[in-house]
């Protein structure tokens, strides 16, 4: 076979694989909709706030509720020392500003 | 235009007996731009998808939550504000909210304890998180036992696990009755942890928060928009380690595309050279290398995106499951939703296919526009 018609039908086979991933999310989304809504009605009806995404510290728990000094809320010289505080920005509440400079 | 597009097929043919002289180099890069690819789609699917199911799991949550603050810390508050908090007009509901965390000495995990508003169970009964049962082998009919704030061993019985699919908000977390929550923790009865408000109109909320930050200055105030913001920085490009991933991605292929851009090595100026000579026009030479830049690129970008989505969605991200792990004892096994951003993906390969395969036809350019007899002596 010619090199060409191998890297064409590499190619198309990937993106023939590619449109088999995009029909895949449509149809991941639609087999989750009833999971969505049953998380969605546990938030409505536990009334939470926060995803379960960390769970080391009380402040990577609820990354919404925690308080303003949640870096050293553990100890007086306990800097930010938990692996997921590198993956996470403040709490936006934190960051109250008074203008919108940007 | 089957003429055309034999003459592409011929050029083509060509152009891979050419890569497959270098064989070893071209392998090497066609890994490395494969990886690059990998690991920036493989982190845009990651955190879109995160920040997708937060925003749409997270529009029911409170519109409001009125926290104590007593000397630039969280306190429980008396439900005394209640009362004062539910003559505001506007509200809908406002009501106190029990909760804390739990600390687990046997395994070293911390619990989400929670106090629902009708919890069937009565006193000695918990729901359990999947993350609470899977660490501690807990199934409904078992025990668990708690220490309370007295020192004395409490028995609860587990009589429902949530379903694996809820673990995303549920997985540390345990639903106890009221009384059981103040046996454990102590504390007045008349204070909650938190006041959770809805209002009536949306539109109003900025205006209830100011009258209530008015009404109780020692409250701090989180809206549900502030909390929806919260998980749409999340994973936010700017942040953390991600940038990090992102910056080292980013610098590999600038590398990738400066050492094609900066010129062709001895052995390509000669090919260029013969090529010339022997009758190629300079638009043959170009197409060549652009085609060579093509198969490069295109075969890169397209494993790296398939990839990316297989590790993503059907692995569960686990390249990078030490970095969300973090330290945690109880980490949520969660799959996400596979939300994809076509834009982002359209965007991926404008700055990866694109820029490699003009930085390819640059120097191939200059070398094809130069006599052939020059180049071959060169």
């Amino acid at each position: 076979m010619r090199k060409s018609t191998v890297f064409l039908i590499y190619i198309f086979s990937n993106i023939i694989f590619l449109a088999a991933l995009g029909a895949h999310s449509f149809y991941q989304k639609e087999v989750a909709r009833p999971w969505l809504a049953e998380k969605r009605e546990m938030v409505r009806r536990l009334d939470l706030t926060d995803l379960c995404l960390f769970t080391e510290a009380s402040y990577t728990r609820h990354l919404t509720q925690a308080d303003g000094h949640v870096a050293f809320q553990d100890h007086p010289v306990s800097l930010e020392h938990f692996p997921s505080g590198s993956l996470l920005r403040p709490s936006s509440t934190m960051n109250r500003t008074h203008a919108r400079l940007d | 235009m089957p003429g055309w597009i034999d003459k592409q097929k011929n050029i083509l043919d060509f152009t891979f007996s050419s890569i497959l002289r270098r064989k070893g180099k071209n392998i090497a890069l066609l890994l490395v731009y494969t990886l690059v690819v990998f690991l920036l789609a493989s982190v845009m699917f990651l955190t879109y998808s995160i920040k997708r199911e937060a925003s749409t799991i997270l529009k029911d949550s409170p519109d409001m939550i009125v926290q104590k603050i007593s000397a630039g810390r969280h306190d429980p508050i008396p439900l005394s504000y209640l009362e004062k908090v539910i003559g505001i007009r506007g509200i809908s509901s406002a009501k106190g909210r029990l909760w804390g965390y739990y600390y687990d000495p046997i395994i070293g995990a911390n619990y989400t304890l929670m106090v629902p508003d009708h919890f069937s169970h009565g006193p000695g009964g918990i729901e359990i998180g999947q993350g609470v049962s899977r660490v501690r082998t807990t199934f409904p009919g078992d025990a668990l036992d708690f220490r309370t704030w007295e020192g004395k061993v409490m028995n609860l019985e587990v009589k429902r696990v949530f379903s694996p699919e809820s673990e995303l908000v549920s997985s540390d977390l345990v639903l106890v009755s009221g009384e059981d929550f103040r046996a454990l923790f102590g504390g007045s009865k008349d204070h909650v942890t938190d006041l959770v408000l809805r209002v009536r109109n949306p539109k109003e909320i900025p205006t209830i928060a100011v009258k209530i930050a008015e009404l109780l200055p020692d409250t701090r105030i989180i809206l549900r928009e502030e909390i929806l913001r919260t998980y749409d920085a999340v994973f936010s490009w700017r942040g953390g380690i991600l940038i990090l991933i992102l910056a080292g991605a980013v610098l590999a292929f600038i590398i990738l595309a400066w050492d094609k851009a900066s010129g062709l090595s001895q052995e390509e100026r000669k090919e260029i050279g013969i090529l010339k000579a022997i009758g190629w026009e300079t638009s043959d030479v170009l197409l060549m290398k652009f085609w060579e830049g093509m198969a490069v690129s295109l075969s890169a970008f397209l494993a790296g995106i398939i990839l990316a989505y297989i590790h993503v969605f059907f692995f569960s991200s686990s390249l990078f499951e030490p970095v969300l792990k973090g330290w945690a004892v109880l980490y949520p096994q969660f799959r996400l939703v596979p939300f994809i951003d076509a834009s982002q993906v359209v965007a991926l390969f404008f700055l990866t296919v694109v820029p490699y395969t003009v930085a390819t036809l640059i120097p191939s350019w200059r070398a094809a526009t130069v006599d052939p007899d020059s180049v071959m002596r060169a």
